[in-house]
C-alpha cells in the first residue's frame, strides 16, 4: 500500500516533468498549430545553457538560478530565429513545417555534438537539492520537488500572461480568430513571433531544470519530444488547462501501471489508453471553441 | 611519436581511394556487357602486390552511437600507425579506408559491402551494436571477407568470417556474478534497457542465479533512451536486494544513477554492477552519483602493466591528455595487432590462410596476453571487476586467474544448457 501511495506521488512528479517539457509546445503547437519537431532540441539547448552557465559561474546553486532565465532567453531566441527565417513562410503548410523543423532538429543535434562533443556532460546538482525527503513512506528526491514547484510556477506565469496582459489578450485573439483580430488592428505576424518566443523559451527553461534528473547530451531532447506531443494532443489543442490535466494523468498512469508491470509495458499501456481515448474524444480533454469561420 | 603528419597523409590517401572507387564505378558501369563476369563476387579483389595493404575502418562517426564509436576509431588508427612505424605487415604499409556506419545497421551492411567490393580491403575493423554486427555478418560471409568486432556482446554467435575481440558472456557477466556471489550477495535486482543484449544477459543471470541459490527479486526494462527511473528505483529500493545488476545503455544510465543516489541508495548498502559503463560514461553521470559503484570489463585505463602504460601514453600523446582509454578501445587496438600477427604467421593476407592460422595467435596487450581461439574466433581474455573512484577512473578490485577461454555458447556450464537450446 505504501508503495502505491508513493507511486501516486511519483506520478505527480513524472507528470510535472512531462508538463514542463510540454508547456512550451502547448503554446506553439496547441495555440499556433505549428508542429515543431525541433522543440526537443530547444530543451537540449536549455540543458547546455545550464552546463555552460555552471562552467562559467562555478557555484552550482547560483548558476542554476541564473541559468533558468538565461535558458528562457536562449530557447526563445532560437525559436524567434526559426520562426522568422523558416516557419513564417510555411504557415498553413503543416507537413512542410514538420519536415523542416525535423531537419532543424537534426542540425542542432549535430551542432551540439561538434561544440560540446558526443559524450554526455555533467551538470552538478546543487548541494541543497541533493538527496531526498521522506514523504508518505517513499523517498522523493529533492530535485523532483524542485521540478514540481517550477512546473507550478511556469503554468501560473503562462496563465497570468495569457489572461491579464495586453500581449496575452492579443495571443488569445489571434488564436480565436486570426482575421477578426487583424481587422481589429492586431499584427498577427508580431503575435506569432511573440507566442513562438514564449513557447520556445519555456522549452529552454524545461531544459535547464531537466539537467537535475536526466542527462545532458546532444540527443537529450529526443527523449522528451514524443511525450510532450502526447500531452498536448491528449489535453486538447490550445488549452493550458488540458496540458496540465493530461500531464498529471499520464504521469500517474505510467507510474502506477509500471508498478504492476514493467516500464516498457507501461509505456505501451499509456499509448493504448491514449489511442482509445482519442477515438472517443478526438478533440482531447478540453476543447477550444474558436470563432473562426473555417 | 610523429603521428600527426601520417594522419594527414592518410586523409589524402582516403581522398585518392574515394576517387579511385568512383572511377572504378564509372568504369564498371561503362563496361555493362561484362557485368555477367562480375557476379563471381566471392572472388577476392584484394591486391597485395604493392607496398601497401588496405584495411577498412567502419565506425559510426555520426548519429547516436558516434559517442562511443569514434573512440574505437581513434584506437584503430593508433594501432595502425604503430604497426606502420614498426615496419608494417609483411613489410607492407597498412592503409586505412574509413567509412561512417552512421549508427544505422543497414548503412553498416552497405558500407561493408563497399569496402570489400570496391576498396578491396584485406580486413575490416569496427561495428559496435549487435544490430550492426548482425547486419554485416551475411555481407562478410557472402563475400568471404573478414570483420574484427571489438565490443563485448551477448554471445551465442561464431561466424568463420568474424573475429570477436571483445568479451563474450563467460568473460564478463559470469565473472561479475561470481564476484558478487563471492562477496556474499544472495539476492539481485536486474535493471536493463529493452533490447537484445540486456534480455540475453538477464536470461543468463537468471539461469546462473537459479543454480547458485541467488534470488532474483525483480527484473525491469526501460526503453532505450528512457530518462524516467523514479518507479524502477523505488521498486529496487523497496525490494531490499543485496545488489543491482545493471545492463542499461547510454543516457539512461545518467538518469538512473542520479535517481539512485538521490533516494539515498549507496554502494555500501546496495552496490550496482554495470556492464556498459566505462571511463567515457562516468563523466556524464557525474562522479558524485556513481563513486564506489562496480563495473565488469576486461580492461581499465588503470591496469598496471608496461604494455598498458605504453598504450595510454601513446593514446594521450596522439589525442590529448584529457582523453581516457576504455575496454572497447583497447579491444579494437588489440584487434589490429591480432590481425597483423595472424598475417605474419600465415605469411599471407588471404582469408582462408588467416582462418587456418588464427588459432593460438597471441598478443601481449594492455589488458594482458590475449589469445585467439581458432574454433570460435573469440579471444581468451582476463576478466576484471572495477570500482569507480573519485577521479572518475575504474580500479581493479578483482581479476580472474589469467585469461578465460571464450565460450560464446556457454557449453561448459551445465546450468546454461537450456539457454543455449532455446536460443
Amino acid at each position: 500500500m505504501d508503495l502505491f501511495v508513493g507511486q501516486l506521488f511519483t506520478g505527480l512528479s513524472t507528470g510535472s516533468i512531462l508538463l514542463l517539457a510540454a508547456l512550451g509546445l502547448s503554446l506553439t503547437f496547441g495555440q499556433m498549430g505549428v508542429i515543431n519537431m525541433a522543440h526537443g532540441e530547444f530543451i537540449m539547448a536549455g540543458c547546455y545553457t545550464a552546463y555552460v552557465t555552471q562552467q562559467v559561474v562555478g557555484d552550482a546553486g547560483v548558476s542554476l538560478l541564473i541559468a533558468l532565465p538565461i535558458g528562457f532567453l536562449v530557447g526563445g531566441a532560437m525559436g524567434l530565429v526559426l520562426e522568422s527565417l523558416l516557419l513564417r513562410r510555411l504557415y498553413h503548410r503543416p507537413l512542410d513545417t514538420l519536415l523542416v523543423t525535423f531537419g532543424v532538429g537534426l542540425v542542432l543535434q549535430q551542432v551540439a555534438r561538434d561544440v560540446f562533443g558526443a559524450p554526455a556532460v555533467n551538470v552538478t546538482v546543487p548541494e541543497p537539492l541533493r538527496g531526498g525527503v521522506d514523504l508518505l513512506g517513499t523517498t522523493v528526491p529533492k530535485t523532483r520537488l524542485f521540478i514540481m514547484a517550477l512546473a507550478v510556477v511556469a503554468v501560473a506565469a503562462v496563465t497570468l500572461v495569457l489572461r491579464f496582459t495586453p500581449a496575452g489578450r492579443r495571443i488569445r485573439a489571434v488564436v480565436g480568430n486570426r482575421d477578426l483580430a487583424e481587422t481589429a488592428g492586431v499584427s498577427s505576424r508580431r503575435v506569432d513571433a511573440g507566442t513562438f518566443f514564449i513557447g520556445s523559451g519555456l522549452a529552454g527553461v524545461a531544459g535547464v531544470a531537466l539537467t537535475l534528473i536526466g542527462s545532458t547530451s546532444p540527443t537529450t531532447g529526443q527523449s522528451y519530444l514524443v511525450d510532450a506531443f502526447l500531452v498536448v494532443v491528449a489535453g486538447g489543442m490550445g488549452r493550458i488547462k488540458g496540458a496540465v490535466v493530461a500531464a498529471v494523468a499520464l504521469g500517474t498512469f505510467q507510474a502506477v501501471f509500471e508498478t504492476y508491470s514493467t516500464a516498457s509495458l507501461a509505456k505501451v499501456g499509456v499509448f493504448v489508453v491514449i489511442v482509445v481515448f482519442l477515438q472517443l474524444r478526438p478533440q482531447g480533454l478540453f476543447t477550444l471553441r474558436t470563432r473562426s469561420l473555417a | 611519436m610523429p603521428l600527426r603528419p601520417k594522419l594527414e597523409a592518410r586523409d589524402i590517401a582516403r581522398t585518392l581511394a574515394a576517387t579511385a572507387a568512383i572511377t572504378g564505378l564509372i568504369a564498371t558501369a561503362a563496361c555493362g556487357s561484362r557485368a555477367g563476369e562480375e557476379t563471381v563476387a566471392a572472388e577476392s579483389c584484394v591486391d597485395t602486390s604493392g607496398d601497401t595493404v588496405k584495411v577498412g575502418a567502419l565506425n559510426s562517426l555520426s548519429g547516436t552511437m558516434s559517442i562511443s564509436e569514434t573512440t574505437v576509431r581513434d584506437a584503430i588508427y593508433l594501432a595502425v600507425a604503430e604497426i606502420n612505424a614498426a615496419g608494417g605487415v609483411q613489410g607492407k604499409e597498412i592503409e586505412i579506408v574509413a567509412e561512417d556506419g552512421a549508427s544505422e545497421p543497414t548503412v553498416f551492411a552497405e558500407k561493408a559491402e563497399k569496402l570489400i567490393r570496391e576498396d578491396c580491403v584485406a580486413a575490416v575493423f569496427g561495428g559496435w551494436t549487435s544490430a550492426s554486427r548482425k547486419a554485416m555478418l551475411p555481407v562478410f560471409e557472402d563475400n568471404d571477407s573478414l570483420l574484427y568486432y571489438p565490443v563485448q556482446y551477448e554471445g551465442l554467435e561464431a561466424s568463420p568470417n568474424i573475429f570477436y575481440t571483445g568479451a563474450t558472456t563467460n568473460q564478463q557477466i559470469i565473472p561479475a556474478l561470481d564476484y558478487l556471489a563471492e562477496t556474499g550477495v544472495e539476492s539481485l535486482y536486474l535493471v536493463g534497457s529493452d533490447y537484445v543484449f540486456p534480455r540475453t544477459a538477464n536470461a543468463i543471470i537468471n539461469a546462473y542465479a537459479a543454480d547458485h541459490g541467488i534470488e532474483v527479486l525483480g527484473e525491469d526494462y526501460a526503453q532505450l533512451g528512457s530518462v524516467e527511473f523514479s518507479t524502477i528505483v523505488n521498486q529496487v529500493s523497496a525490494s531490499g536486494a543485496d545488489a543491482v545488476f545493471n545492463t542499461l545503455n547510454g543516457d539512461s544510465n545518467v538518469a538512473f544513477f542520479r535517481e539512485y543516489a538521490n533516494v539515498g541508495l549507496t554502494p555500501e548498502e546496495m552496490p550496482v554492477m554495470s556492464v556498459s559503463i566505462a571511463e567515457e560514461e562516468v563523466g556524464g553521470i557525474g562522479i558524485e552519483n556513481i563513486e564506489g559503484q562496480l563495473a565488469a570489463w576486461n580492461y581499465y585505463q588503470t591496469v598496471e602493466s608496461p604494455e598498458n602504460a605504453a598504450f595510454v601514453e601513446a593514446f594521450k600523446t596522439e589525442y590529448g591528455d584529457e582523453r581516457v582509454t576504455s575496454d572497447p578501445m583497447e579491444a579494437a587496438y588489440n584487434s589490429v595487432y591480432l590481425w597483423a600477427a595472424t598475417v605474419e604467421k600465415a605469411g599471407s593476407f588471404a582469408v582462408a590462410d588467416i582462418q587456418a592460422n588464427a588459432d593460438g595467435v597471441s598478443f601481449a596487450s594492455p589488458e594482458g596476453t590475449v589469445v585467439i581461439n581458432g574454433d570460435n574466433h573469440h579471444v581468451a581474455k582476463t576478466a576484471r571487476i572495477g570500482e569507480i573512484r573519485s577521479d572518475g577512473l575504474l580500479y581493479t578490485v578483482w581479476e580472474s586467474d589469467g585469461p578465460i577461454e571464450p565460450d560464446p555458447f556457454l557449453e561448459g556450464y551445465d546450468w546454461a544448457a537450456e539457454l543455449t537450446v532455446t536460443e
